[in-house]
């Protein structure tokens, strides 16, 4: 029953959350979407914190997929044995993790310290950042101690449990033998999806991929409203 | 802004998105200045007492009490420009070196507001798509719900004119009163000028031609591509073509009447704020003229064009201090236009004191008599209905204003207009 509750309601429920919650912050405030950038007021800290945190997560992102979304039967119908996937998954994935924790650092630290950007803080700013120092912590504690190529695998654990999730076939007798690290990892992880839309974290689907196909010049054209809607108004 | 083609300074697209994590131009606010307000309650607040009680500036960040080192017009006039006027790249860039003497010294004031470029380097930078264009009136906006602070707009104007916005953290910048104009008003800044030296008008481009014109390789042949694609409304086929295009009759009357059409391209006295940026600005600038006259015209002097003209290479302001300004460094050009200025005055100066007008010197200048009478009528007299021909672009067309009267579009609760009620 507990299992069934930490790892099945409580993902869903945090997922519902994140796509719900976006849509609605979507809708209703699409002025207070914004990357909250704070370089105006404090830049020395901010550019060794802000480009090691986000390179190094961007690489962390993309080792997540590697390892939890692709199954492990694609990597060995491509001749990639277990042995290699784990030194590529510790050697890319150790590097990247530690960087985005020393960016953390340096910005939880700024952001402490620095009073400018402290009183500019919203409270959804310490929520996310909360979420955050577990979820990297934990995540690299997971992957710290599990060097041994022969421990816990959690491409034929945690990686079907997740997509059975997103296949809506959610199995949660999968994550039963998953070591605490990992556990603590995934919960903090759905608790940061859970909050997500309500903080500065939207930001980062706005990342601005449109750009590179756009116009240099951009002009608008006023659109006449529809008759219906004037005469509604009247 | 160029490598063979045009292209921002700051670099590619691809360029600023690598960049997005950490913008390394991007000035912060001690570059500008720390806002603060006074703590004035303890004025009225304060005891009767033997000394004066005193507001202490207090910083609107932080809330800290601060020590005031640096703010708005610090070095204005003689109060420090001696020391930031000499990193002026436009006296940098002057081969003669600069008087800086306080008996040589000189001032002028150049108001800048958003020049609203025909090729606007803020839009061209900005990954959102927030910015802007207007199609019907080519005002330059932020959509204020589309930014996601970026800031490259910040960087990417080198007139310096979007600014980031600490509280609701998005970009900021003039929006030339576009609710005045819309209802054919002049914006504040016209209306309150006492010097009434600020004039708007309608200008007819070709939007077709304005990347091929702000491409021209030679710095200061951009003015003259700037006026070519300008299109003459009192041309027939022009003002049909305007029509065809939906350009409201009303809109095409006021570009034939328009006061700014005649100084930019009947008279040719006004000129682009650094047409080198080629970013097309269309807020434009009369080079001054008077600190040279004081000395020529004054007690005893003739006031002669011969006096004049030569005169004018000894100008307090340097000539190449306001080529480097308004001409990408052409000092010819800026010549020929206070010539034009000069002769309007002795002109004028001529006729009301009873005396021949020189109109041999005029028609050398390629202006005739009557151009005189209008430009005299248009700087010196300066109507308000001159100064200002904006038509009203019938906004009720294509918005409810029964509903929106009274409302602000940036007064909510949070937003730029809500004076800080955050």
């Amino acid at each position: 029953m507990a299992s069934q509750f930490l790892w099945v309601i409580v993902p869903y429920l945090a997922l519902v959350l994140f796509v719900a919650g976006h849509i609605w912050r979507y809708q209703r405030d699409q002025f207070g979407w914004t990357s909250k950038s704070s370089e105006l007021l404090e830049k020395r800290q901010l550019r060794l914190g802000s480009l090691l945190f986000h390179w190094g997560i961007l690489f962390v992102f993309v080792g997540h997929v590697m390892g939890i979304l692709i199954p492990e039967p694609f990597y060995e119908a491509l001749g990639v044995t277990e042995e290699m996937y784990h030194a590529l998954a510790l050697a890319g994935g150790i590097p990247a993790g530690l960087a985005a924790l020393a960016g953390f650092v340096i910005l939880f630290r700024r952001r402490l310290t620095v009073k400018r950007v402290r009183v500019t803080s919203s409270t959804g700013d310490w929520v996310a950042l909360g979420f955050l120092l577990v979820v990297i912590t934990s995540g690299l504690s997971s992957t710290l101690l599990n060097v041994n190529s022969h421990g816990f695998d959690y491409r034929t654990t945690i990686g079907p449990w997740f997509r059975g999730l997103l296949t809506f076939r959610p199995d949660p007798v999968y994550m039963e033998t998953v070591p605490l690290w990992f556990k603590i990892h995934i919960l903090a992880a759905f608790g940061l999806f859970a909050v997500w839309p309500f903080t500065r974290l939207v930001h980062v689907f706005s990342f601005p991929l449109r750009y590179l196909q756009r116009s240099y010049v951009v002009y608008r054209k006023r659109m006449p409203k529809s008759v219906d809607s004037l005469d509604r108004a009247q | 802004m160029k490598n063979g083609e045009l292209r921002l300074k700051s670099g590619s697209k691809a360029m600023r998105l690598v960049n997005l994590f950490y913008n390394p131009y991007q000035p912060t606010i001690d570059d500008y200045y720390e806002p603060w307000n006074y703590d004035y309650e303890t004025l009225t607040n304060s005891p009767s007492k033997q000394y004066q009680p005193v507001a202490r500036p207090k910083s609107s960040i932080t809330g800290e009490w601060m020590e005031l080192s640096w703010g708005p017009n610090w070095e204005d006039d003689l109060a420090g420009a001696h020391v930031t006027g000499l990193r002026d790249p436009n006296v940098v860039k002057m081969e003669q070196s600069i008087q800086a003497e306080f008996e040589n010294v000189f001032m002028m004031y150049l108001p800048r507001i958003c020049e609203h470029c025909l090729n606007p380097s803020c839009v061209s930078s900005c990954p959102s798509g927030a910015m802007y264009k207007r199609d019907e009136d080519g005002i330059v906006l932020v959509d204020q719900n589309a930014c996601r602070a970026w800031r490259y707009c910040v960087t990417s104007c080198p007139y310096k004119k979007v600014y980031f916005n600490w509280q609701t953290n998005k970009a900021e910048k003039c929006t030339l009163c576009f609710p005045r104009i819309e209802a054919g008003m002049p914006t504040i800044c016209s209306e309150t000028c006492v010097g009434r030296i600020r004039y708007i008008g309608v200008i007819l481009y070709d939007a077709d031609k304005v990347k091929e014109a702000a491409s021209v390789e030679d710095e200061k042949q951009l003015y003259h591509a700037q006026l070519d694609i300008f299109l003459d409304p009192n041309d027939p086929a022009v003002a049909a073509a305007a029509k065809e295009a939906g350009i409201p009759d009303e809109w095409i009357t006021a570009a034939q009447r328009s006061p700014i059409y005649k100084m930019i391209v009947d008279w040719k006295i006004a000129l682009p704020l650094h047409p080198e940026y080629r970013t097309l600005p269309m807020v434009w600038y009369i080079p001054p003229l008077s600190p040279i006259i004081n000395t020529i015209e004054g007690k005893g002097s003739s006031a002669s064009a011969n006096d004049i003209f030569p005169a004018i290479d000894n100008m307090r302001i340097p000539i190449e201090y306001l080529a480097n300004l308004l001409t990408a460094g052409d000092t010819a050009h800026i010549r020929t236009t206070l010539k034009k200025m000069a002769a309007m005055r002795s002109y004028m100066r001529a006729k009301q004191t009873n005396k021949q007008p020189d109109i041999r010197l005029v028609e050398s200048l390629g202006l005739s008599r009557e151009d005189i009478e209008e430009m005299y009528r248009l700087l010196a007299i300066a109507k308000y209905e001159d100064r200002f021909v904006i038509p009203a672009s019938h906004r009720e067309e294509v918005a409810d204003l029964y509903a929106e009267q009274g409302s602000c579009g940036l007064a909510f609760a949070g937003g730029p207009g809500a004076c800080g009620t955050l």
